[in-house]
């Protein structure tokens, strides 16, 4: 589904990025685990063509994203609050992405139907904007907006930050399902060990823009994660 | 304590995203302060003997005095429009400890070292200084004159800011203040209840009796208290700091789905115009400015001159197009990369800000049509005008656009708020406004005025019908730009 070749990318001579090779088959969850500046977010900025590569290449079934447009309709995503816009209610926000994935408004309000438990009453029919509701509660409408018009790729930077325990539990819970159900490719990044084992088949962990470890979750992985973490501390 | 809370602004002064980006506009400023300065400053030399030459038979201070509460109303409507309350960013000061009087002083002091608070002074001094050293009047009487003079001038300072903290979140509220200003106003003119000469009258016993000058110092002293307290009532974060959220109107623009696959995006755009704050100044200067014709069609200077009929036409009909036209991308700034990552093709997106600005084209074009008042010429030629801007002047200025890397804040008033202006976007107005003024010339001098329309109107349509093309070349310019643009969006502050 996603390949990666020869990828770096460098800022003012230093490379946060380097990755020589990573495939990442349809219907995987993935994990991306590393401390901050470990590259996730560039990583995830490259697939999304919202940087250039200094070289390689990221391709996407097949579509080179730097180089074409046509990964846009079977890819969604969600960064940060900069993919809200602050002016809209929930629900007009939900209906604007609905419409530019070919969702009409009856689509959407079904959809929105098994997010009620997520959303607890506090996002839709408030009547307020975007830009007035609270971290935890953006966060929530950016993830779900990523979910609208069953992409085929998901992206989701640091998608437990900021949710409360329940809503943690409650994603988790969505994003297993999303790749066993629909076969939808998840990418997701995390500071939090415990979710991101329990959520992905595979963990990737960066460190200062390399791959140094790539593995298969089983139950050993937190450990040993846990054990990679703090052998660093122990070093330094 | 106070110099750590300057150390702090001074950082945030050097550091801030566009520091040295904005050279420019630095100097520009610069420039048009230093003009001021000259202004005021000669103005204060000069307008004992200027008065004294035009009314020799009055006293000039008498008269300076009669004008001073006038002087002193538009100083405060400048003030309301242009300055606002120096708030450092308090919020990351709250939990430090730090007490809340030195912050709220600082905050309050600050204000005082405004340039809007230097000129006054460049007035008010020589004036005083010329009647004392050259005209004789009484030192003590005039001392006491400047320091009423100046004291008034600051609690204007202070007053601004009880003003727009009780009124910018609620326009209306403002009504009855106008009204009552406005009664007075015509009272005055009507010479039934004579506000100014009161206050005139006051003044000139003032410099009789110059220890009354106290009085001004001690409603200065009030109102300084008075905004103290109301600061330090607002230093907690639901109420001064953190946005007021009130229920939202959630109006649909429903007609716009009419417009096809451009609908969403259409929609998506007056639903910022209509919400924030900045873009909605654009419409309200639109419709103002659409009034500028009545200052060149029934003057007989410009009777002789079509060009300059065209330099009208261009404007009203284009003003929307210019002014928000120039910010395109910026005003998506916010989520700029949320419109790259998602299900949007380039040239979707520059389709519909396209389709917005001919849209805006055509409701100013009708509503420029009560011209025709001013002849048939007016009407055809404004035609040809609107055909021009949604034909050539648009595509131009989206391409300019293009050049566009800074990020605008769309709760900010836009009165003299460069936020987002760069360089293009002073010289992208000269050639939309210069080259079909122009073309019409040469071809109204040369051939003839028909023929010169004709031509406008032709490019116009012209224009039109290639837009499928002009937009592929745009999409593909935005494309190879994108990055600049995220990168530069992402640089938040002034």
């Amino acid at each position: 589904m996603i390949t990666a070749t020869n990828l770096s990318k460098l800022y003012n001579g230093t490379k946060v990025l380097d990755i020589e090779h990573l495939d990442i088959p349809s219907g995987q969850n993935f994990g991306l685990v590393g401390n901050n500046g470990a590259g996730k977010t560039t990583f995830f900025s490259l697939l999304l063509d919202l940087i250039q590569p200094t070289t390689g290449n990221i391709f996407s079934k097949d579509i080179t994203v730097s180089e074409s447009e046509d990964w846009k309709p079977f890819t969604s995503s969600f960064i940060d609050e900069s993919f809200l816009i602050g002016y809209l209610t929930p629900e007009e926000y939900f209906y604007f992405i609905g419409e530019l994935r070919n969702r009409n408004r009856a689509d959407i309000d079904v959809f929105l139907t098994q997010f009620e438990d997520l959303f607890n009453g506090e996002i839709i029919g408030r009547k307020k904007y975007l830009r007035d509701l609270s971290k935890g509660n953006q966060k929530k409408v950016g993830i779900v907006a990523a979910l609208i018009g069953d992409p085929e790729v998901v992206i989701l930077d640091e998608p437990f930050a900021n949710l409360d325990p329940s809503t943690q539990i409650r994603l988790k819970k969505l994003l297993k399902e999303l790749s066993q159900i629909s076969g939808t490719t998840v990418l997701i990044s995390s500071h939090d060990l415990s979710h991101v084992t329990e959520v992905c088949e595979r963990i990737v962990v960066l460190d200062k823009g390399v791959i140094v470890r790539d593995m298969e979750t089983s139950e050993a992985t937190l450990t040993e994660l846990e054990e990679y973490f703090s052998a660093e501390i122990a070093e330094g | 304590m106070f110099r750590k809370f300057l150390w702090l602004e001074w950082k945030s002064f050097l550091r801030s995203a566009s520091f040295g980006k904005s050279l420019g506009l630095k100097i520009l400023m610069a420039f048009l302060a230093l003009y001021f300065s000259i202004m005021f400053l000669s103005l204060g030399i000069a307008l004992f003997p200027l008065l004294k030459e035009l009314y020799p038979e009055r006293d000039p201070v008498r008269i300076v005095n009669s004008f001073a509460l006038v002087y002193l109303l538009f100083e405060l409507i400048f003030r309301f429009m242009l300055q606002t309350l120096p708030v450092m960013d308090i919020k990351p000061l709250m939990v430090l400890p730090i007490l809340r009087k030195k912050v709220v002083n600082f905050v309050l002091i600050k204000s005082l070292f405004s340039y809007y608070n230097l000129l006054p002074l460049l007035l008010i001094v020589p004036f005083g200084l010329y009647c004392i050293l050259q005209e004789g009047y009484s030192a003590k009487g005039m001392t006491g004159w400047m320091i009423a003079m100046y004291a008034s001038t600051l609690c204007i300072n202070y007053l601004n800011f009880i003003i727009k903290k009780r009124f910018t979140e609620n326009l209306k509220a403002l009504l009855p203040v106008v009204a009552i200003g406005l009664i007075l106003a015509l009272l005055d003119y009507l010479k039934i209840f004579e506000i100014t000469n009161y206050f005139g009258e006051v003044l000139n016993y003032l410099i009789q009796n110059p220890y009354l000058a106290i009085a001004p110092i001690v409603i200065l002293i009030l109102l300084f208290v008075w905004n103290y307290y109301n600061l330090k009532g607002k230093f907690y974060l639901d109420s001064g700091l953190k946005g007021k959220s009130k229920a939202v109107n959630t109006r649909e623009f429903g007609w716009t789905r009419k417009f096809g696959s451009i609908a969403p995006f259409l929609q998506q755009d007056i639903k910022l115009i209509w919400r924030n704050k900045r873009p909605k100044t654009t419409i309200y200067m639109s419709l103002i400015l659409l009034g500028y014709g009545l200052l060149f069609y029934p003057n007989e200077t410009y009777q002789g001159m079509p060009a300059f009929f065209v330099f009208v036409g261009i404007f009203i009909t284009g003003i929307f197009m210019i002014n928000f036209g120039q910010f395109v991308p910026s005003w998506d700034s916010s989520y700029y990369q949320m419109m790259m990552a998602q299900n949007i093709p380039m040239k979707q997106y520059l389709a519909s800000k396209l389709g917005l600005i001919t849209f805006s084209v055509v409701v100013l074009f009708i509503l420029s049509t009560p011209y025709v008042y001013f002849g048939w010429d007016i009407l055809v030629l404004n035609l040809a005008c609107a055909l021009y801007n949604m034909g050539v002047n648009a595509p131009l200025l989206i391409f300019a656009g293009s050049f566009n890397k800074k990020a605008i804040d769309l709760d900010k008033s836009p009165f003299m708020n460069y936020q987002g202006t760069g360089a293009s976007q002073w010289l992208v107005g000269l050639p939309l406004l210069l080259i079909p003024i122009f073309l019409f010339w040469i071809i109204n001098k040369f051939i003839n005025y028909e023929i010169a329309i004709g031509f406008l109107a032709f490019m116009g349509v012209l224009g039109l019908i290639l837009r499928p093309h002009f937009l592929s070349f745009l999409a593909q310019r935005y494309r190879s730009r994108k990055y600049v643009m995220i990168q530069g969006f992402k640089q938040k502050g002034d």
